[in-house]
């Protein structure tokens, strides 16, 4: 991974500072072509910069893949990667981020990105499912589904449109269950920290996200195998370097991307 | 009039003390609170991690180019609105306070209708290949329009009250406009500029709101201290402990500047 070296910051402020049009050359600057490919083992010649956006319950595998794709391929730098609700990145893709590969956890903000034109045929690579996540000691003594609807107990959820939010709202109105949360929040790491800090006393978050923490305790409820959601990631139209962005899609759906993340918990689609 | 210690002390109740030591308390306990949390034994690792500089050199970079920028449009303007007559000087004031009072976040959707990829400029913008939202130019871009005002109403009342007799009677003895900006006008508007000028610095590096819509959250490239502080807290990027250490870090700015901009002309606090 690597920071942006102090030049290219100064030039990106340097345009800024001067008038609009000079911007051109600060923005041209950042896509500059990358210098001569060395052959790798495979024969294979990857050079460029990747940008990629990741819905947040991949933080831990998509930083994990992230270090191997480079392991294998030393010729891409990959900017450390932005993490948020995939509602949240959606917009931020089709309000003009410049970003090469987009993974999302849902299927829907995965759509608004390729209904703006901007990327084709996502490939989805991974799912999940929901668990109730409470605070360790349990202060609410949640066991079920339906002990959130009980009045009196602080529920967090994702806002509605992010995906875990649309999952849980799914979850809870197939058990016929309305649900108020005390906090809407914008992505599923927020939900998790609102419980892991004691703010709340549960929250429903996806599966994998509670692997291997010690500070949260897990309930699956009944019907979460009735809401999977599945996960798709595509390479972005606008990408400068077409072939890495294709290279790192083709990793993360491929073996070596597969089995880093089935060791966190994720299903196969 | 009754003195004591060689001060006035007025005639104010005496149990308004009780009101304002709630309200002091209410202001000053919360920020004890966080410096109590914060963990003097990782501070230094804290923040010099990796995470911590990238955010605090592109807070203070994006911070340096937005008051540059404001200083050189905002002394204009302020010169111009301080110079106008009233009911235009009152007219420009009331609009150049605007962003002052909205809330962050619509300035940064306000950006994103301009130069987004479906906004007025950001097609004509395209075109030439240069794209600003989400990029360290829009970070500077949303600094710039919170930070704006503070300069121009500093700038402007400080103009305003030294008024134009100087300025009349060196352009009466043969001193060109330039000279007159230079010599006159300027110097005796200097303690409101550089009061103006820090404040303007201040307000910049603390933008949150405009910038997370405008320039979007990406470490490295838009993620400045407020941003990192709040993806912290939720939970991802740098950690808590990183994050409380950058707060701090804010705050010691904060209180440097403040003290900066108070040491200058100590006869006149505002």
């Amino acid at each position: 991974m690597s920071r942006r070296t102090p030049s290219r910051l100064l030039a990106a402020l340097a345009g800024a500072l001067a008038a609009l049009v000079a911007l051109s050359g600060c923005a041209a600057g950042s896509a500059a072509p990358a210098p001569a490919p060395a052959l790798s083992a495979s024969g294979e010649a990857l050079t460029g910069r990747l940008t990629v956006y990741a819905a947040a319950s991949l933080k831990t595998g998509f930083d994990e893949i992230a270090k191997a794709f480079v392991q294998d391929n030393p010729g891409v730098d990959i900017e450390p990667i932005s993490y948020d609700g995939s509602s949240t990145l959606a917009t931020q893709i089709i309000g003009g981020a410049s970003v090469d590969v987009f993974a999302s956890a849902d299927e829907a903000n995965m759509a608004k990105v390729t209904g703006a034109g901007l990327a084709q045929d996502p490939q989805p690579f991974a799912t999940n499912t929901l668990v109730i996540a409470v605070p360790k000691a349990n202060p609410a003594g949640i066991t079920t589904l339906a002990d959130l609807a009980k009045p009196g107990v602080k529920v967090v959820l994702c806002a509605n449109g992010v995906p875990c939010g649309t999952a849980a709202q799914k979850l809870l109105s197939n058990a016929g269950l309305a649900v108020t949360p005390a906090s809407s929040e914008q992505n599923v790491t927020a939900v998790l920290t609102k419980v892991a800090a004691g703010e709340a006393d549960a929250g429903l978050v996806y599966a994998t996200d509670v692997i291997g923490r010690k500070d949260v305790s897990s309930i699956v409820p009944d019907g979460a195998a009735g809401v999977v959601n599945t996960y798709p990631i595509v390479a972005l139209n606008g990408a400068p370097d077409a072939a890495v962005a294709k290279a790192f899609v083709a990793y993360v759906v491929g073996e070596n991307g597969q089995a880093i993340l089935s060791e966190l918990g994720f299903g196969k689609p | 009039m009754p003195v004591d210690g060689g001060r006035a002390r007025g005639y104010a109740p005496r149990i308004l003390v009780l009101p304002a030591v709630v309200g002091l308390a209410f202001l000053l306990v919360p920020l004890a609170a966080l410096v109590a949390r914060v963990q003097v034994d990782t501070l230094w690792t804290d923040i010099t991690s990796e995470a911590a500089v990238s955010a605090l050199g592109l807070s203070l970079a994006t911070g340096v180019t937005a008051t540059a920028v404001c200083v050189a449009v905002g002394v204009p303007m302020a010169i111009l609105i301080a110079r106008s007559a009233p009911r235009t000087a009152a007219l420009l004031r009331a609009l150049v306070t605007v962003p002052l009072v909205l809330p962050p976040m619509v300035g940064g959707v306000a950006l994103l209708f301009l130069f987004g990829r479906n906004g007025w400029l950001g097609d004509l913008l395209g075109a030439i290949g240069v794209r600003l939202p989400f990029t360290t130019a829009a970070v500077v871009l949303a600094q710039t329009f919170v930070a704006l005002p503070f300069l121009v109403l500093s700038v402007e009342g400080a103009l305003r009250s030294t008024g134009t007799g100087f300025e009349e009677a060196a352009a009466s003895l043969g001193a060109g406009r330039w000279t007159v900006l230079r010599r006159i006008t300027l110097p005796l508007a200097a303690p409101g500029l550089i009061a103006g000028t820090v404040l303007c610095f201040a307000r910049a590096i603390g933008e949150f709101g405009a910038t997370a819509l405008f320039a979007g959250n990406a470490p490295g490239v838009t993620q400045t201290m407020p941003l990192a502080i709040y993806t912290a807290f939720n939970g991802a990027g740098v950690d808590q402990g990183t994050a409380i250490a950058l707060s701090l870090l804010l705050l010691i700015t904060a209180i440097a500047v403040l003290l900066l901009v108070r040491a200058w002309r100590p006869g006149s606090v505002r």
